[in-house]
């Protein structure tokens, strides 16, 4: 039972950080908003079994790149967006429609599903750094190869990219 | 729930000595660089300036708390909680030393033993980053926004050979989780060589160690590397609209983040807990030599005192010294203290080599930081990861 | 206190029900908003929810393959946010805003 509380707890305060994320106005708190939806997922990983994963997250995602998002905010210093005037039907339906959305997802994902366990923590004991890296250095050889090849192509894209022009 | 409590003593106890050694800490700084300088230091409040560190902490609890009209409110005073909170949990996973046995109860010297501690570790410090540039932005202040993006900047530059001088020893150990690193750094060379990660192996890790002292440097905004702290520089860089508690917070951070990369490095570098040689040598004789001769040395000094208080205190500093070095002579005592004893002397000499980093080199200009950081570090720290893998591939069956 | 009834281990299909959530929720802010840099939020938003989804199968097959996929999506979204918040100051330097709907001049 202590499962079930846990994941509520971790699963309200991504989906608060995720609504607060596509309804403030300043991008610093959205990109904050993230981060804060990024470490709560990652306790869900954590929940999972996937130890090495939720580390991964934290370093690389809420660590490196929301903290590029921040610094980009920071440089470009954007305001608060400025907002439309909304016709009146668009205010009204956008939410319910959404909501909508969700249960028809949640619908097909709970009929779809195959029976299975639940989730307990402790149960997964494979998520750890060594199965990882057997798994990727043997079965997954060719994309881990090709990855450094695209984040080379990146690294070189973005420093082209935003380098002063020198006149 | 017997561990439940128990865990919860331990937390007690380890932010309670924690919070007083930064405390402390900051009189040893202020005392060595005083000596450096060759000045006296803090010496009146107390004994050798001993309650110096008390008289800060009561005057930044009273000062004014102040919040500055032109503030960003809601990140001005989550800043220093993010920095502070991060700062604080590395020290969850670092072990202190071996398991302690009173009776039939046993309990490792550590909070909790993740077999992803040094993921845990660096994790932590990117987090720490956005105490730095949140403190910047909500200041609505050009020095200060210019003073957080360039300090965060630093901090994720550094973050990479830092990371890579980690791996390296994490190649020849093959674990991730702390006692085990230090449990692989057992054992002796030739009878008396200790097999610590700079001596060990295929491929002794010294330069690593180097590499890891200069990144840590950087994370920890310290001297060379303080340009977007300088006070003369950047008037204090990003806690400069902070005040009292907020700027305590700010330096027991920064302090909190030393002691966790010195441990680090005694960790991985040093062998943690493991002896300098071999315990059949005597070498659990050393904090019982080394407490006795400073008991010796109070003594000596109480005999003819410079200070008339000193008539009073250096015999009762004498008289604990001896009493700790008492303490190792017990033998149930000391299977207990001998491992934090190595650990807590392998912490202090590095943490001292920062002071004295401190007292003797200038400071970086920002430029020239960046470009060391990619173009010398960086590099070496590749080429070290890479001969380290070579050396182990080749070397292991 | 009423006894809530909360099951002994969590059915995974909550943990594919908050990742559908969190995706909707990334589709929204991308079709809602219009400074560039939330966009691109709510792009890596769908991209964790994605994550999720894989982790959550990665356990009912108690085998590490979601995880590595996991991470790879983790890599190509760190080489894309480079890429992507590049480009973004390469618009703001040109043309001095963040509204994706002021960005037209190739339409009609």
């Amino acid at each position: 039972m202590e499962d079930a509380i846990l994941f509520l707890l971790f699963a309200a305060i991504a989906v608060v950080c995720g609504i607060n994320l596509v309804v403030q106005t300043h991008p610093i708190s959205s990109a904050l908003s993230l981060v804060g939806v990024m470490g709560a997922l990652a306790l869900i990983y954590l929940q999972l079994g996937g130890e090495f994963i939720a580390a991964a997250q934290l370093i690389v995602y809420a660590g490196a790149i929301m903290v590029l998002f921040i610094f980009v905010i920071m440089l470009l210093n954007a305001g608060k967006e400025r907002t439309l005037p909304r016709r009146l039907w668009v205010t009204y339906a956008g939410v319910p429609l959404l909501a909508g959305f969700i249960g028809v997802a949640a619908f097909v994902i709970v009929r779809m599903l195959p029976p299975s366990p639940g989730a307990k923590f402790g149960a997964m004991t494979h998520g750890n750094p060594q199965e990882i890296g057997r798994s990727l250095f043997q079965v997954y050889l060719l994309p881990f190869e090709v990855t450094s090849v695209l984040i080379l192509i990146a690294i070189l894209g973005a420093v082209v990219l935003a380098r002063k022009e020198v006149d | 729930m017997n561990f439940f409590i128990v865990s919860l003593i331990k937390s007690a106890l380890v932010a309670f000595v924690l919070l007083t050694a930064l405390a402390y800490i900051q009189w040893v700084e202020r005392k060595v660089l005083a000596h450096i300088q060759l000045r006296v230091g803090p010496r009146r409040v107390g004994p050798h300036g001993l309650l110096q560190p008390l008289a800060d902490v009561i005057k930044l609890l009273t000062k004014e708390d102040m919040l500055p009209s032109h503030v960003n409110k809601f990140f001005y005073f989550l800043a220093p909680f993010i920095a502070v909170m991060f700062a604080l949990i590395s020290i969850a996973v670092i072990p202190f030393g071996t398991e302690v046995k009173i009776g039939s109860f046993s309990t490792p010297m550590q909070l909790t033993d993740l077999n992803i501690g040094v993921l845990f570790i660096l994790g932590l410090s990117g987090m720490g980053v956005y105490g730095v540039a949140l403190a910047g932005w909500a200041s609505n202040n050009k020095y200060a926004l210019i003073g957080g993006l360039r300090s965060s900047a630093q901090m994720i530059s550094y973050e990479l050979p830092m990371a890579m001088a980690i791996a390296a020893p994490l190649l020849m150990l093959n674990s991730l989780s702390f006692r085990e690193l230090v449990d692989g750094q057992g054992g002796f060379f030739l009878g008396f060589i200790p097999r610590w990660s700079v001596f060990q192996g295929p491929f002794p890790q010294i330069i690593s160690f180097l590499i890891f002292l200069v990144a840590a440097f950087a994370e920890t905004n310290r001297v060379p590397f303080d340009l977007p702290e300088a006070e003369n520089e950047l008037v204090a860089g990003f806690h400069v609209e902070y005040g009292s508690m907020k700027f305590a917070a700010f330096f027991m951070a920064e302090y909190a983040n030393m002691v966790t990369v010195s441990c680090v490095a005694a960790l991985l570098f040093l062998g943690g807990w493991q002896p300098l040689w071999p315990t059949q040598y005597g070498s659990g004789f050393v904090p019982t030599i080394i407490f006795g001769i400073a008991g010796l040395i109070c003594f000596s000094h109480a005999l003819n005192p410079a200070r008339p208080f000193d008539r009073i205190t250096l015999p009762v500093f004498g008289v604990v010294f001896l009493g700790i070095a008492g303490i190792f002579l017990i033998p149930i005592a000391a299977t207990i203290l001998l491992p934090l004893f190595w650990f807590l002397a392998k912490v202090g000499i590095i943490l001292f080599i920062y002071i004295w980093i401190r007292g003797t080199l200038p400071r970086f200009r920002y430029d020239q930081l960046m470009n060391f950081a990619w173009t010398v570090l960086f590099p070496v720290a590749i080429i070290n990861l890479f001969v380290t893998a070579l050396a182990v591939a080749l070397t292991s069956k | 206190m009423p006894e809530i009834p909360l099951p002994q281990s969590v059915p995974l299909t909550w943990y594919l029900i908050l990742s559908a959530i969190l995706f909707t929720l990334g589709v929204a802010g991308f079709l809602f908003r219009r400074n560039v840099i939330t966009v691109f939020m709510s792009i890596e938003l769908m991209l964790n929810a994605v994550n999720l989804s894989f982790v959550t199968f990665s356990y009912k097959y108690k085998q590490v393959d979601g995880h590595i996929f996991s991470f790879f999506v983790m890599v190509v979204a760190a080489a894309e946010a480079a890429v992507g918040l590049a480009i973004i100051l390469t618009i703001f330097k040109n043309r001095q805003t963040l509204e994706i709907d002021e960005v037209s001049s190739l339409k009609n």
